[in-house]
C-alpha cells in the first residue's frame, strides 16, 4: 500500500500548488486565502486542520465578536470582578477571601443529533472550563428550550437530554440547583440545551490559561484521544485512503462521567499542592485550541511531540489527533521540578497523564509528528486572531406587522367562570406546570450544601462556608417570546428576570453570564435580532450594575429559513451573607399577609396567557424599568436580612395567579385575595409587568415593611392573607389546592409518556 | 476518647465528605479512608458512603467490592465492626455478600431524587438504636439502582429475623414523600446482618442532619446511635 509522503512544513513550501480541502472544512476562499498570507506558504494538512476549526463561529466568535465587544466597553465599574471576558469563565469576588467563577454554555445542535451524549458533554464542558480556573465545581444548572410539548421529537429529544445531564451530571457529585424548561415550536428540530456550572476558590487559587516560562512542561492527562467528535478531519485523513481504517465515527462526542470525575480529583489536588502554572480543558477543537490557547496567552511558544499523546485508537492521523474532541481531556503547563509530583497525583487516581511538550523561548507553536515539523505558526494568529466578519443586519419587514398584532385586542374572560377556568388551563399548560418529573431526575442534594434548589426558591442556593454561612446564588432566564417583539427589551427584561429571583432571595446580584442562542448570522434580520439583543444587555448591564463576566454564543439555531425565536438565556449570581436568611417562595403560614411590590399595568403581549388561551404571539412585551428593578431587589434583599417577609415570588411568565398558586402549591397552604383598587381582576390575575414580585408578610413585620417601602417610593400594595385550603379570588372563584395540583402535576409525563 | 468513624473514599465516591459532616456533626471524629489502603486507621466505625464507585461501570459495586480496603473491611465486619453502606455503599455490601439480595435498577427506568417517607422496622442495631421502633422518618432518597431485589426464601428469613431495618411508607399522598420510589420487594429500603453490626440503605441519611440544607435531621439518630453504642461498649 503507498503513502503519500508526510506533509510537513518543508513539504508544504516545497508544494505550494497541492489542492486542499479548505472548502469542505467550512473555511472560505478568502479565509483560506489570509491562511496562505499568513504562513507565506500553503498550509500543511495539520495547519489547515487547527485553522479551520478555530476560526470556525463555534471557536472563533467571527460574526459576533464586534458586536460582544460592548460588554467590556459598556461595563460598569465593579469591584467584585477579579477576573473579566476572555478567560474560561469570569471570576467574581464574593468576600471573606472566597471568588466564585461560572459560566453558561451551550450544546444546542449535538443534542438535536443525539440528545444523551449531546447534553451529557456540554455537562462536563461546562464544568471543565470551571476547574480550569482553578475552582472547585460546586453546582450546575440547565435553561432547557424544546420544541411544542406535545410533539412527537419532543417525546425523542426531551427524555434523553434529560437523561444525559441526569447520567452525567449526577455521576459528578454535583447538585443541579435550578435552569429553566420551556416549550415552543419554534424550538422544534433546534432544542436548545444550554449548561451552566458554578466553581469556588479562595482568591490566592485562580488559575489561568497561560504558558510562561521556558522549559516548562506541557502534561496532557485524562481519557486517551480517539477519532470520537472530528468534524471535518476525516476528510483530511481520507487523502491516504486505507482501509484498515475505522471509519464512520460519531460526530457526536461520547462522556464517560467517571473519567471527568477522577480528572476533578485529580486536578483540584494538583492545584492545592501549587503544582500548575497555567491549565486548559480540552473542549471544542480538542488539542488544536488547547495549545494554541496557552502558548498564544503565555509569553513564549511552545513545542508538541504529537506522537506521544496517548491514543485509543492507532491509526488516526496527526490531523486527525488534532482535531479531536474526546472528553474528559485538560492540559497542564507544569515546571520541570514538579511533574514528578503531579505524575504521581494523576496516578494516585488512575489518571493518564504524559509529557508531550514544553514551552519554549521563542513565539512560534511547532508541532512534530514521527520527527517531522507538521505545524509552524503564530499561536495567535490560530486563536485571536482569526478573521472578524461585521455582517450585515437590518429590521425585518414582518416586525412592525408583529408589534401592531396588539394582545390587548384578544378576547378575555367575560365572567368569574371563564376566569376561573383559565387559570387552570394556565397552570396546567406545558410551560406553567410542574417541571418535577425532570427535576427528580437530578440529584440536587449532593455536597450538603444546598440551601435552594427546585422549587423552593426563586434561585438556586449553595452555601460555601459552613462556619459564616456565606452563600451564593444563581439564577438563569430568557423569554425567546419577548425578544421576538423586541430583541432589545426581550434581552433585558431576561436581565431584569433573573437580577429579581436572585434578589427575591435575599442576595444580591453581583455578576452576569450569557448565552446567547439565535439563528443564522447571514441572515440579515437574525442579525439585526443579535445586535439588538446583544445592545440591550450591555446597556442593561451597565445600568444595573451588574457586568458580563463571560458567556457564549450559539449561532445557526434554524432549520432551512425558520430561525427559533431570539433566545438570549441570562445568568445573574448574587451573594448572601449569610444563607440561614435566604428567602423561599413558599407561603407557610396561614395568617400572614400578602403583599404585591410594583405597578401593574396591562401589558399582555408575548404574556404566557396569551400563548395558552389564544396560541397568539403578537404586540409589545412588558416595558422594562431597570430603576425600579434595583430598587425591588435592594427592598427584597432589606426584607430578607431583617426578617420582615418569610416568602417571596417573582412575577414573570404568567403573572400573579401563577406565582401566588406555585407559593400556595409549595407551602401547601392557601390564599385569599382582594383585587385591588384600580385593576379589573383579569389584568390583576395575568399581567405580566415587569419589576413585580409578591411577598408574605408576619404581621408583626407589616407596619415595617410598609414604611421601608413607603419610605424608598416602592408601591406595595396588600392584595390578600396566607389562609386555607384553595386559592380564592374573592368574588370570582375559589380554587381548591388539591384541584389546582391535580391541573399542576403530571402535566409533563402525562405529554411523555 | 472521642469515637472515630472511618469513611472510605473510591474513585467516584460523591457522598464521602457529606457522611463525613454527618459524622462531625453527631459527635464523632470522621477518619478518612482509602480504597488502595488496606489499613483502617483503627477506628471504631465506618461508613460506606454514596455516589458512583468506578462510575457504577459493569455493575453498581462489583468493582469496589474487590479493593484493597474492602479485604480488611470484610474480616472486620465479620469479627462485629459497625459497617454503615448508604446507596452505592449498601450496593458494594450487597456485592460482598455481607448483607444478602441485590438492588436492580429502578422500575421506572430513571434516577430518582427526592424526600422519602421511611418506616424503622429495627430499632436494635447498631446504626438505629436511637430511633423507636416503628418510628416513622423523613430521609432523602437518590439513585437509579435502587431495587431490593432478594429470592423469596431470603425475603421470608430477613422478615422472620426482624433484619428488615427500613421500610417505604406508602400509605400516603407522594408529595408528602410516600410512595415505593423503585420497586424495591416489600417495600425493603434497608437491612441489617444478623448481629446488627452492618447495615445498609439505599436513603440517604447524611443528607438529613441539618434542618437548613437537609430538610430535616431525620438522619442524625444513624450517626448518634453508633456513637452511644461505641461509648458505651
Amino acid at each position: 500500500m503507498s503513502r503519500t509522503p508526510l506533509d510537513t512544513v518543508e513539504h508544504a513550501a516545497g508544494t505550494p500548488d497541492v489542492e486542499q480541502p479548505w472548502a469542505e472544512l467550512g473555511l472560505s476562499k478568502d479565509e483560506y486565502a489570509r491562511i496562505r498570507e499568513i504562513l507565506g506558504r500553503r498550509p500543511t494538512g495539520a495547519e489547515l486542520a487547527m485553522y479551520s476549526v478555530m476560526w470556525s463561529e463555534h471557536c472563533s466568535y467571527k460574526s459576533s465578536k464586534v458586536h460582544l465587544r460592548q460588554f467590556g466597553e459598556k461595563a460598569p465599574q465593579s469591584e467584585a470582578m477579579l477576573v473579566g471576558i476572555g478567560e474560561n469563565a469570569g471570576v467574581v469576588d464574593v468576600g471573606q477571601g472566597y471568588a466564585v467563577t461560572f459560566k453558561v454554555e451551550s450544546h444546542n445542535h449535538p443534542s438535536y443529533v443525539e440528545p444523551y451524549q449531546g447534553a451529557a458533554t456540554g455537562v462536563g464542558g461546562i464544568v471543565r472550563d470551571i476547574i480550569a480556573m482553578g475552582a472547585r465545581p460546586v453546582a450546575v444548572v440547565d435553561p432547557l428550550r424544546f420544541g411544542a410539548a406535545d410533539h412527537p421529537d419532543t417525546r425523542r429529544v426531551l427524555p434523553g437530554v434529560v437523561a444525559g445531564i441526569s447520567g452525567y451530571g449526577n455521576c459528578l457529585g454535583l447538585p443541579n440547583i435550578g435552569g429553566e424548561v420551556v416549550f415552543d415550536a419554534c424550538y422544534q428540530g433546534n432544542p436548545l440545551v444550554n449548561a451552566g456550572a458554578i466553581g469556588v476558590m479562595r482568591h490566592e487559587d485562580i488559575h489561568l490559561a497561560k504558558a510562561s516560562g521556558a522549559g516548562n512542561k506541557v502534561i496532557l492527562y485524562g481519557a486517551r484521544t480517539g477519532g470520537d467528535g472530528i468534524g471535518g478531519a476525516s476528510i483530511l485523513a481520507s487523502e491516504t485512503f486505507d482501509d484498515a481504517k475505522p471509519s464512520k465515527r460519531p460526530a457526536v462526542q461520547v462522556g464517560d462521567p467517571f473519567q471527568e470525575k477522577l480528572l476533578i480529583e485529580c486536578t483540584l489536588e494538583a492545584f492545592q499542592e501549587k503544582l500548575v502554572v497555567g491549565i486548559q480543558d480540552l473542549g471544542a477543537a480538542g488539542l488544536s485550541c488547547a495549545t494554541s490557547e496557552l502558548a498564544s496567552n503565555g509569553s513564549g511558544g511552545m513545542r508538541v511531540e504529537l506522537d506521544d499523546v496517548p491514543l485509543r485508537d492507532s491509526t488516526l492521523s496527526p490531523e486527525e489527533i488534532l482535531m479531536s474532541e474526546s472528553q474528559e481531556r485538560m492540559c497542564a503547563v507544569v515546571e520541570p521540578s514538579k511533574v514528578d509530583r503531579f505524575l504521581e497525583i494523576c496516578e494516585k487516581w488512575d489518571v493518564i497523564a504524559t509529557v508531550i511538550g514544553e514551552v519554549t523561548d521563542g513565539d512560534r507553536l511547532e508541532i512534530y509528528w514521527h520527527g517531522g515539523k507538521i505545524v509552524d505558526v503564530d499561536p495567535r494568529t490560530v486563536a485571536h486572531e482569526g478573521p472578524v466578519y461585521d455582517r450585515p443586519y437590518a429590521r425585518p419587514d414582518w416586525q412592525d406587522a408583529l408589534q401592531a398584532d396588539d394582545a390587548a385586542k384578544l378576547p378575555r374572560p367575560e365572567n368569574a367562570d371563564e376566569l376561573r377556568a383559565q387559570v387552570l388551563q394556565l397552570v396546567g399548560s406545558p410551560n406553567q406546570a410542574s417541571k418535577s418529573w425532570i427535576t427528580s431526575q437530578y440529584d440536587h442534594l449532593v455536597q450538603g450544601n444546598t440551601v435552594l434548589a427546585r422549587t423552593e426558591g426563586d434561585s438556586g442556593m449553595i452555601r460555601v462556608d459552613e462556619e459564616t454561612g456565606l452563600g451564593v446564588a444563581i439564577a438563569t432566564d430568557g423569554n425567546g417570546r419577548y425578544a421576538k417583539l423586541d430583541p432589545y427589551t426581550g434581552a433585558q427584561l431576561a436581565l431584569a428576570e433573573a437580577y429579581r429571583n436572585v434578589a427575591a432571595t435575599g442576595a444580591k446580584p453581583l455578576a452576569v453570564s450569557d448565552c446567547l442562542n439565535f439563528g443564522s448570522p447571514e441572515d440579515p434580520a437574525v442579525m439585526w435580532q443579535f445586535v439588538e439583543a446583544v445592545r440591550g444587555l450591555a446597556d442593561g448591564c451597565l445600568q444595573l450594575g451588574t457586568p458580563v463576566t463571560g458567556g457564549n454564543v450559539s449561532l445557526y439555531n434554524q432549520t432551512g429559513t425558520a430561525a427559533i425565536h431570539p433566545t438570549p438565556v441570562v445568568a445573574v449570581l448574587g451573594v448572601i451573607d449569610d444563607v440561614a436568611r435566604r428567602t423561599p417562595v413558599a407561603f407557610r403560614e396561614e395568617g400572614q399577609l400578602i403583599y404585591l411590590l410594583g405597578d401593574t399595568e396591562p401589558e399582555f403581549g408575548g404574556s404566557a396567557w396569551s400563548q395558552v388561551v389564544h396560541d397568539h404571539l403578537g404586540g409589545l412585551p412588558p416595558k422594562v424599568d431597570l430603576e425600579r428593578e434595583r430598587l425591588l431587589g435592594e427592598i427584597l434583599i432589606s426584607a430578607s436580612r431583617d426578617g420582615m417577609v418569610d416568602a417571596a415570588h417573582d412575577l414573570s411568565d404568567g403573572g400573579l395567579i401563577q406565582a401566588v398558586v406555585e407559593s400556595s402549591l409549595e407551602g401547601g397552604v392557601g390564599a385569599r385575595l382582594v383585587v385591588p383598587d384600580g385593576l379589573d381582576a383579569f389584568t390583576f390575575l395575568f399581567s405580566e409587568s415587569a419589576g413585580r414580585a409578591v411577598v408574605s408578610v408576619p404581621r408583626s413585620e407589616e407596619l415595617r415593611f410598609t414604611d421601608m417601602c413607603g419610605a424608598r417610593g416602592l408601591p406595595a400594595t396588600r392584595i390578600g392573607v396566607v389562609d386555607g385550603d384553595a386559592v380564592e379570588l374573592q368574588g370570582e372563584f375559589t380554587l381548591p389546592l388539591a384541584e389546582l395540583r391535580e391541573a399542576h402535576q403530571g402535566v409533563i409525563e402525562g405529554l411523555l409518556a | 476518647m472521642t469515637t472515630r468513624i472511618g469513611v472510605v473514599t473510591f474513585p467516584g465516591s460523591l457522598d464521602d465528605r457529606d457522611a463525613q459532616r454527618a459524622i462531625r456533626i453527631a459527635g464523632a471524629e470522621p477518619v478518612a479512608l482509602w480504597h488502595k489502603d488496606k489499613d483502617l486507621k483503627q477506628v471504631d466505625a465506618v461508613v460506606l458512603p454514596g455516589g458512583f464507585s468506578y462510575g457504577d461501570y459493569l455493575r453498581a459495586g462489583a468493582i469496589s467490592r474487590f479493593s484493597p480496603v474492602m479485604e480488611t473491611l470484610i474480616d472486620q465486619a465479620k469479627a462485629g465492626l459497625p459497617v454503615l453502606g448508604i446507596c452505592n455503599g449498601f450496593q458494594i455490601l450487597a456485592e460482598t455478600h455481607l448483607l444478602p439480595g441485590a438492588m436492580l435498577r429502578n422500575n421506572h427506568l430513571h434516577f430518582i431524587c427526592r424526600e422519602q417517607k421511611l418506616r424503622v422496622e429495627n430499632a436494635a442495631t447498631a446504626w438505629t438504636s436511637d430511633y423507636e421502633a416503628g418510628q416513622e422518618i423523613l430521609i432523602p432518597l437518590k439513585n437509579a439502582d435502587g431495587r431490593y431485589t432478594a429470592d423469596e426464601y431470603t425475603l421470608d428469613k430477613l422478615e422472620a429475623e426482624g433484619r428488615v431495618a427500613f421500610r417505604y411508607l406508602t400509605d400516603g399522598p407522594d408529595a408528602d414523600g410516600y410512595g415505593n420510589p423503585n420497586g424495591s420487594l416489600r417495600n425493603i429500603a434497608g437491612i441489617t446482618n444478623e448481629a446488627g453490626n452492618v447495615v445498609g440503605l439505599m436513603p440517604h441519611p447524611e443528607h438529613a442532619v441539618e434542618s437548613l440544607t437537609g430538610g430535616g435531621t431525620d438522619g442524625l439518630p444513624f450517626f448518634t446511635s453508633i456513637i452511644k453504642k461505641l461509648v458505651s461498649a
